[in-house]
Parts: C-alpha cells; sequence; structure tokens
C-alpha cells in the first residue's frame, strides 16, 4: 500500500492526465446523459444567488445542480491529491521558463504557484488586482460570452467534432500567447514587479 | 421558469430522469476523481500554463491532446454502438452554432487564462488544494459572468 502511495504521489504525466480528464465526457454521458462543462456552473451559480430578474439567470437551475456538485467534487479531489498523495518533491518547471519568468520579476520557483503572488497578503494589493481581479472577471466574462470553456468547447466540442467549437479553442490560444507575449510584461510592472 | 434559454451556451442537461439524493453523489464522485488528476498533473499550476503559452513545455498540450483524442474515441463509440445512458436513455450531444462570441469571448477568456494560470476547473482545483486566496478570483469569474449575464443584449453575437 505505501509504495502504491509513493508511487501514484508522483507528479502524472500527460498521457495518464489527458485519457483521464477526455474519459469524462463518456462517463457524465454514459451515468446522466449530461454533457461536459465546467464554465456553467459559475452561470448555475449567479442564477442561484443572484437571478436579479435577469432573462439570462432566469431558468430552473436546481436542474443543473449536477454541475455544481461536479465543481464541488473537483475542490475535493484537489484537496485529496494535496493533502494525501502530494509530490514530496519540487515542481520541475522548464528552465526557459523561468528564465522568463525571472526577467518579469518572479524569483520563487518552488511551488505550483508562485507563491509572490499567491498569497492573501497580495489579494489587497496591485498584484492581487491584476491576477485574481481582472484575471478571474475575464475568466468569467470570456467564457460566457464564448459559450464555454476550455472543457465545454476544447474537449466536449471538439471531441463531438465541432467546428465552432475549434474556432472557441483557437481564440482561447490566441488570447493566452497575447497576454502573455504582450500584456503581461507591462502589467506585471505597473503592479510593481 | 423553464429550463435554461439558450442550449448552445451551456454544458445542457439532456436528461429525462431527474436525478435525485444519492443519484447526485456520482456527480461529486466523477468530479473529484477529476480534481485529483487536476493536481496530480499539476494542470492547476500557474507556471504550467506559462510554459504553454511560452511553449516551453509538451505537458499540456499533451494533456489536451490525449484528453481530446480519447473524447473523440469515446463519443464515436457511443454513436456507432447506439450506447444508452444508465436510465435507458438515448444519448443526446448537443450542437454548438458557430457565433461571434467564441471568437471576442474566446480571446477574453485567452487573456485571463494566462493572467489566473487557470481555466475554470482548475480555479475549483485549485482552492480546494489550499491556495484559498483564488476564491477572490472565484468571485471576480462570478462577476464576469453576471455581467455578461446582465449585458448579454449589449455584446455583439
Amino acid at each position: 500500500m505505501n509504495q502504491f502511495i509513493e508511487w501514484i504521489s508522483q507528479p502524472w504525466p500527460w498521457y495518464v492526465a489527458g485519457p483521464m480528464i477526455g474519459l469524462t465526457v463518456p462517463a457524465l454521458l454514459i451515468l446522466g446523459n449530461k454533457a461536459f462543462g465546467i464554465s456553467s456552473s459559475l452561470r448555475h451559480i449567479c442564477a442561484a444567488c443572484v437571478p436579479a430578474g435577469i432573462p439570462f439567470f432566469t431558468y430552473d437551475w436546481k436542474k443543473e445542480i449536477w454541475n455544481i456538485l461536479f465543481v464541488l467534487g473537483t475542490a475535493i479531489g484537489g484537496f485529496i491529491a494535496m493533502n494525501f498523495l502530494a509530490n514530496p518533491d519540487t515542481i520541475v518547471i522548464s528552465e526557459a521558463t523561468q528564465a522568463d519568468l525571472k526577467a518579469l520579476g518572479l524569483t520563487n520557483f518552488s511551488d505550483l504557484m508562485p507563491l509572490e503572488i499567491f498569497n492573501w497578503d497580495a489579494a489587497f494589493t496591485g498584484k492581487g488586482i491584476l491576477f485574481f481581479v481582472i484575471g478571474g472577471f475575464l475568466v468569467g466574462f470570456g467564457t460566457r460570452y464564448a459559450g464555454g470553456c476550455t472543457s465545454g468547447h476544447a474537449i466536449m466540442g471538439i471531441s463531438s467534432l465541432q467546428w465552432p467549437s475549434l474556432v472557441a479553442t483557437i481564440f482561447f490560444m490566441v488570447g493566452g500567447f497575447f497576454m502573455t507575449h504582450v500584456l503581461l510584461a507591462p502589467l506585471m510592472k505597473l503592479v510593481g514587479f | 421558469m423553464g429550463s435554461i434559454a439558450d442550449p448552445n451556451c451551456v454544458a445542457p442537461n439532456s436528461s429525462q430522469t431527474k436525478d435525485k439524493g444519492l443519484a447526485l453523489l456520482k456527480y461529486v464522485l466523477i468530479g473529484t476523481v477529476f480534481g485529483i488528476v487536476f493536481v496530480k498533473a499539476e494542470i492547476i499550476s500557474w507556471f504550467r500554463i506559462q510554459e504553454m503559452f511560452r511553449l516551453q513545455s509538451f505537458h499540456m498540450f499533451g494533456v489536451i491532446g490525449s484528453a481530446i483524442v480519447t473524447g473523440i474515441i469515446s463519443i464515436q463509440l457511443i454513436k456507432r454502438l447506439n450506447i444508452k445512458s444508465i436510465q435507458g436513455e438515448a444519448i443526446v450531444i448537443p450542437t454548438k452554432e458557430f457565433k461571434k462570441g467564441q471568437v471576442i469571448g474566446g480571446f477574453i477568456f485567452g487573456l485571463g487564462w494566462a493572467i489566473t494560470g487557470a481555466c475554470p476547473g482548475p480555479l475549483f482545483a485549485q482552492i480546494g488544494s489550499g491556495y484559498t486566496v483564488v476564491l477572490v478570483t472565484l468571485v471576480a469569474a462570478l462577476a464576469g459572468t453576471w455581467v455578461y449575464g446582465r449585458f448579454e443584449k449589449y455584446f455583439p453575437n
């Protein structure tokens, strides 16, 4: 058992993780006739908490409760993996990426996240406003406008061979490249890196 | 109050059967496995997303690519073998129609993905993993979703 835990605690390679994520598609279809998609959960939470009479949020969200339970499970999975199956070694980040990020002012590469950003002290400074408030807003707004995120479009949509999802995925990547290579450096400078 | 007004816009629930009580637990369990994979393959890592957008690691491309291949094979099998859901229903694969939002909204989401290092799934896994400050990101993402819904008619689509 100990050996199993040790083995499973190593970082999982892409060829294990990718197929497991892909299997979520048939699992949801076969177990409940549900189409895989995560960003919808944000809409359902809005519909449940602050519908404010807006037509976009006026529907029977209780019928979609499975989607909220799914993301609740995702958080529980994060807790289990981090507390019981954590990788004992330091994360290995590409040298080239480290060099690029050092040039932007990051110094700590020992964790899954850059700890100089992902802490509560940074939350209410310029850094927090950029990385959490603005970043989060763009994720929520953009996914809803696009009608889905990486799961709903890139995985579920492309898996069912729908070209609009391929278009959406291409623009997810275009936006990400543009932010990473053009906007990120000046924005980080602006918030004090 | 019917079901969702725009079925192309969400992960629709095509099931005719209403899941109740313990039947709902299976979605928590699938989500849990999903969350474990996200952490163990380091998909929740802000650094892995930076590596991807800087084309300095194959990892994330491998994850997304092999997930899609697995999804394609699974859906083809379901269609060709006419597999039914466990409730005995014909499985419905929702059709997505092309809209301008997939371009404009997709681009906007991409900007946010590169800043936060997370698409919506990993957001929840990050919070569960103990990066509680990501709750701020989640609230901001809910605000973004709400603002889109509130002013939907003003955005070209």
